[in-house]
């Protein structure tokens, strides 16, 4: 929002509060619907608001959650990356398979092997000037590949008695440790993005990157260190979802570029760049992270219905999203 | 800035290279036969060719509709879904006769293709998100009208469109042939193939020139449905069953990679139906050469990913940018 001067004020009058309710509704909606949504589900179910079942969706969204904090740059910025779900899978296959040799190892390779691939992702977006689209798609493809020739195309166990597994399985203070990251991940990501002179060039390049470049900013290097950081969060996550799991499974995070993207978009970042939030994005993976516990309790609805809430749902809201802004645009 | 940058690499390129480029995808599918009739056994037999052929068969079917909507500077990511939700509902309306089930098919597909054009064109949703929630939603919708499970195909006429042989062609090929041929005449040769390509290049020019641009993209993304519901009709019938879960999966990375390694860019302004055609093959080449040869597989996957960074790089420059 920094860069987007505050448009409503120029107007005054009562056209300004309306104004300025629509854009809130467009930028924040994805933070109303989900205080909406966690009130209705209190109300509707006993259960819900236990902190048990809280923790449950949380975590099941946090290994996301590591992901869409590096999408959203990605995706102000005017890109995409779809290789992140591939890159989860080898991050969890590298750290299953170094783990046994010495288990920071298991840590450290993971984000450090899937940064390197961000890198080259980035420096093929930014310097041979190809489409996001299509280097990440070949990434997508390739990066899976390679999971599954390292893994043998089977899950790789790992010791539970290694120190590693805490870091998928531990608590603090009552609290499991891939939250911890995944929090803390927001919160850097949202600090980054809002309030370094980084974050601006972001926003700067998603808006017009001929005109970021015309005014001298660094918008080749500002592009790599975003998919480069994508990789390194997308190896991690890999890394954590093999230690919670106690395996390497070169098939996770299959299709997870999807639910990213879907989270980034019902965050309200637009897929067109240049506008967008972190806390936006987190409210983003929460609501998909509580739409399948909600349908988990409903029981009677399979796993297929669960697909077809969550078209709707991202339909809905990317409708809802695009009426709002032609509203605001008059 | 991007032509500008084109350019210069592209004085390091002789004449001959040149050509290569406009043509990559055809020299490295030639390339790869030659490789596979010195190498691969038995390469050169009808049941090599012809299996290789009803294979990418649906692939194809799939993929020209989704070099229609690359053309457009869109995107359908849908198609595996609506070849699964063809697939789930030809089974429940084959006691009406096949006319009547494919239909049916046909109906849904269009339905679904009204609906991604509907939002593409009216609404103002992006291509790749409205297709993205039909991707998600219409394989759950596929699952639970066919209840989870698979239903075998007895009708001989629908059986025959994907096991059956006309003068020793094999009936999904000739699908796939009409339906290259149907697609190279519209975008050649009609208004509506213009139309695409100037929406393509620049939508609010074409706008501006009186198009019809709305209408344009509505009738691409049914063209693409439709399309992917014929090519769930085939996978069906091949299979002899109904298989909503699996069929389709994932076929749109596949298409997509055909049609960008086919020379379609991804930012619009042009449509090329027999790259897109060679594209499949080249991939399907690439799988069957590693399949055929027992090297791991997905050995194949990482090639292919190097040939689409490749081409793509290669053709770029030629008034892409």
């Amino acid at each position: 929002m920094a860069t987007r001067p505050a448009d409503p004020e120029a107007t005054g009058g009562g056209f300004a509060w309306r104004e300025r309710l629509l854009t809130t509704l467009q930028k924040r909606g994805a933070i109303v619907v989900l205080v909406l949504v966690v009130v209705v589900s209190a109300l509707a179910f006993d259960n819900f608001l236990t902190a048990q079942n809280l923790q449950n969706i949380v975590l099941q969204g946090a290994f996301l959650g590591l992901i869409v904090v590096g999408m959203t740059f990605v995706i102000i910025s005017g890109g995409i990356d779809l290789s992140v779900g591939s890159m989860l899978g080898l991050g969890g296959v590298i750290a299953a398979q170094t783990v046994q040799v010495y288990w920071p190892l298991a840590l450290i390779l993971p984000p450090l092997l899937c940064g390197l691939i961000g890198f080259g992702n980035g420096l093929l977006i930014a310097k041979a000037k190809m489409a996001p689209f299509i280097v990440t798609l070949a990434g997508l493809l390739g990066i899976r590949g390679l999971a599954l020739a390292l893994a043998g195309e089977r899950p790789i166990g790992i010791n539970g008695g290694s120190p590693f597994a805490w870091f998928g399985q531990g608590q603090v203070l009552g609290v499991s440790v891939p939250i911890i990251f995944v929090l803390v991940a927001f919160a850097l990501g949202g600090l980054v993005l809002a309030r370094t002179s980084y974050g601006r060039v972001v926003f700067a390049i998603g808006g017009s990157e001929e005109s970021a470049r015309l005014m001298g900013l660094p918008v080749d290097r500002t592009k790599i260190i975003a998919y480069t950081t994508t990789g390194v969060l997308a190896g991690f996550a890999g890394a954590l979802l093999a230690a919670r799991l106690s395996a390497g499974d070169p098939n996770a995070g299959l299709a997870w570029e999807l639910d990213a993207i879907s989270a980034v978009v019902v965050g309200g970042t637009l897929l067109t760049g240049g506008g967008g939030s972190i806390s936006g994005s987190l409210a983003g993976v929460l609501l998909l992270s509580i739409l399948q516990n909600l349908i988990n309790q409903l029981g009677t609805l399979g796993s297929y219905a669960q697909q077809l809430v969550s078209g709707f749902f991202l339909i809905i809201v990317v409708v809802a999203q695009a009426y709002l802004s032609r509203k605001q645009r008059g | 800035m991007a032509r500008g940058a084109a350019e210069k690499k592209s004085f390091d390129f002789s004449t001959a290279t040149s050509w290569v480029r406009g043509r990559g995808v055809y020299v490295a599918f030639v390339v790869l036969v030659i490789f596979n009739l010195v190498v691969t056994p038995n390469f050169a037999s009808v049941v090599t060719v012809s299996t290789l052929l009803i294979t990418v068969s649906p692939i194809i079917l799939v993929s020209l509709g989704v070099a229609l909507a690359i053309g457009t500077e869109g995107i359908d990511l849908s198609v595996g879904s609506v070849m699964a939700l063809a697939s789930a509902f030809l089974p429940l309306y084959l006691g009406y006769g096949w006319p009547v089930a494919v239909l049916v098919v046909l109906f849904v597909g269009a339905l679904a293709g009204l609906i991604n054009g509907g939002l593409v064109a009216f609404v103002g949703v992006q291509p790749i998100i409205a297709t993205l929630a039909m991707l998600v939603g219409g394989r759950g919708l596929a699952q639970i009208f066919a209840g989870g499970q698979s239903l075998p195909i007895t009708d001989p006429v629908i059986l025959w469109l994907g096991q059956g042989r006309l003068f020793g062609i094999p009936a999904p090929v000739i699908v796939a042939v009409l339906a290259v041929l149907v697609m190279g005449f519209l975008v050649k040769r009609t208004t509506f193939g213009r139309y695409v390509v100037a929406v393509g290049g620049n939508r609010s020019a074409s706008f501006l020139s009186g198009h019809p641009v709305r209408r344009t993209l509505l009738a691409v993304y049914v063209i693409s449905a439709l399309l992917a519901a014929l090519a769930g009709i085939v996978a069906t019938a091949r299979l002899g069953a109904s298989d909503p879960s699996n069929i389709g999966l994932l076929i749109e990375l596949s298409a997509i990679t055909a049609v960008v390694v086919g020379g379609t860019p991804l930012s619009g302004g042009k449509v090329k139906i027999m790259g897109t055609v060679m594209g499949v093959l080249l991939i399907q080449l690439i799988t069957n050469t590693f399949i055929a040869n027992d090297l791991p597989f997905t050995w194949a996957q990482v090639l292919t990913a190097a040939i689409i960074l490749v081409a793509v790089y290669v053709q770029k420059g030629r008034g892409t940018a």
